[in-house]
């Protein structure tokens, strides 16, 4: 069985992005689409994890939420997306909180969301379930995109393989594909990245990056680096009831932006300085 | 590889089974009429193959029948639990309730009802095994994986501003790409169950009155003390019992092939 252990050949760089996600995809008015968060309140069984946050998603860019284990990241992203509390939470369940896309765009069918644990359907080829979306909205799938996102993400050679057959990493990877499928201005990613080797997952954030151009996108993570890569702007959640922290990014030139290859003196102290804050 | 020594166990299995038996009658003398050696049975099946082979293909009929009966009806029960709230409340109680009731009652009903013919085996055959088959799917279409669920809902919430038919139609959906696939599973336990107990059902109706298949052909055997036939004719139905389940739990596993897929085989 193939592993993902072996390091993917991963697309063509930058020039295939443009057939990946055509313009048709999104209205010009939905790519630049922010959304904002009000007085979101989050608590299970006398426990408050968010008491009045906001939260601000820049249209268009990478917003990256760095907070340690347990502290309610991937519930504030099902809040976001409009999703019940996470089932496992029983008891009492604060649960509430204002969402609003920009240009008043419903938040209906333009999020999407890539949860941690993957759900991919087992009797399925991986493209099969690259385009369930469209199946399930009764829409034409169009396999060329799939195939196009797949090859970007290093599965291009298993596209006709049974998810069964694939490593934890793999199944990562075309979780991470359904979600880039999904013709959403918004996209919200839980720990996306989690079960790769280092390697693959160096490439993927980079690849990442490159897909999700001209999306809004938060992508949650307890991993520093990660959100200093990927992120333009990165949000720090610390305490109980949780609060929100900015962090300070470069941003002062071009080469600056994510992603950010993380080798200068000063991205190097930055890094030291996000991990002492968040361990504080 | 693994095959020749599947092949070899059961090989093993059956030579030893065989040679405890004939022991037994050897050893303990009983007389004929009670247990009869392995090699009387054998003599008694070349003797009457032809009978048995015809009685074994109407039995075999009947379970057939029973089965697709009750698995179709079954599937279209616990659909119709799943749509439709209402009937779930209404009609639950009653299936739940109809099993206290045993089965094998209801025999010399059916017979009345039905007639000596097949018909009242078939309907014998379903009766026993339509609360599994429709337990079964039930089950397997209510506990579709929440997360599957809420992606399917994720994906299709833009969809809600639909009319009546649009929301039906995105409804059939979600039931035939994720519900009805991840029901499977479960669906197919209730199917081995189903494969296993049909064969009682047309048997106790062939018992309760009946002039063809194997049950008859026991039961006049046993009246005319030719004890070696009974054993023949029991034996044909194990092997056809068996030869049932086997290919529909392979079937099964063709199917529903990513639910025992990090299991190891269990016979």
């Amino acid at each position: 069985m193939a592993q993902s252990g072996s390091a993917p050949a991963l697309g063509a760089g930058g020039r295939r992005f443009k057939s990946c996600c055509p313009d048709h995809v999104f209205s010009a008015r939905a790519r630049a689409a922010g959304v904002s968060l009000q007085d979101a309140r989050i608590g299970f069984a006398g426990d408050v994890l968010f008491d009045g946050l906001s939260l601000r998603l820049a249209g268009g860019r990478i917003t990256a939420l760095l907070g340690r284990s347990g502290c309610g990241k991937s519930s504030l992203l099902r809040l976001i997306a409009g999703l019940p509390p996470p089932p496992s939470r029983r008891g009492d369940t604060i649960w509430q909180g204002r969402v609003s896309l920009d240009g008043n765009l419903a938040r209906e069918g333009n999020i999407a969301l890539m949860e941690q644990g993957n759900p991919l359907l087992p009797w399925c080829s991986a493209l099969d379930n690259i385009v369930i979306g469209a199946r399930l909205r009764g829409e034409t799938p169009d396999r060329q995109r799939a195939l196009e996102l797949l090859n970007a993400l290093g599965l291009g050679d298993k596209a006709q393989a049974r998810i069964s057959t694939f490593s934890g990493g793999m199944k990562q990877r075309a979780a991470l594909a359904r979600t880039l499928y999904e013709p959403c201005p918004v996209v919200l990613m839980d720990e996306p990245f989690a079960a790769l080797d280092a390697i693959t997952r160096w490439r993927l954030q980079r690849k990442a990056v490159e897909l999700l151009r001209g999306r809004t996108c938060l992508l949650v993570t307890h991993d520093p680096l990660e959100a200093l890569c990927m992120g333009h702007e990165i949000l720090l959640l610390k305490g109980a009831p949780a609060r929100l922290e900015s962090v300070a990014v470069p941003n002062a030139n071009p080469r600056d932006d994510p992603p950010r290859n993380l080798d200068s003196q000063e991205q190097q102290t930055l890094h030291a300085r996000l991990l002492g804050r968040l361990a504080s | 590889m693994r095959l020749p020594r599947r092949a070899l166990r059961l090989a093993v299995l059956l030579a030893g089974l065989l040679a405890l038996w004939s022991l037994l009658v050897h050893l303990a003398d009983v007389p004929d009429y009670i247990l009869p050696g392995p090699w009387a049975v054998l003599r008694a099946w070349r003797a009457h193959s032809a009978l048995l082979l015809e009685n074994a293909a109407v039995t075999l009929a009947e379970i057939t029948l029973g089965m697709a009966i009750a698995i179709s009806f079954g599937a279209l029960c616990a659909l119709t639990l799943i749509v439709f709230a209402t009937a779930r409340h209404w009609l639950l109680p009653v299936l739940v309730a109809s099993q206290a009731l045993p089965v094998f009652a209801l025999a010399p009903i059916l017979i009345l009802w039905l007639g000596y013919g097949m018909a009242s085996k078939v309907a014998m055959a379903s009766l026993i095994i339509f609360f599994p088959v429709t337990a079964s799917f039930y089950d397997g279409l209510r506990r579709a994986p929440r997360a599957w669920m809420e992606m399917a809902r994720l994906m299709t919430c833009g969809q809600d501003e639909g009319g009546l038919w649009q929301r039906w139609r995105r409804a059939l959906r979600i039931l035939l790409l994720i519900r009805l696939p991840a029901a499977l599973p479960a669906a197919a336990s209730g199917l081995r169950i189903a494969a296993a107990t049909a064969p009682i059902g047309a048997i106790v109706g062939e018992w309760v009155g009946s002039s063809e298949g194997l049950g008859y052909v026991m039961l006049r055997a046993n009246a005319r003390l030719q004890i070696d036939l009974m054993f023949a004719a029991l034996l044909t139905l194990a092997c056809m019992a068996v030869l049932l389940y086997v290919g529909i739990d392979h079937a099964l596993r063709r199917i529903a092939f990513w639910s025992l897929e990090d299991e190891t085989d269990h016979y």
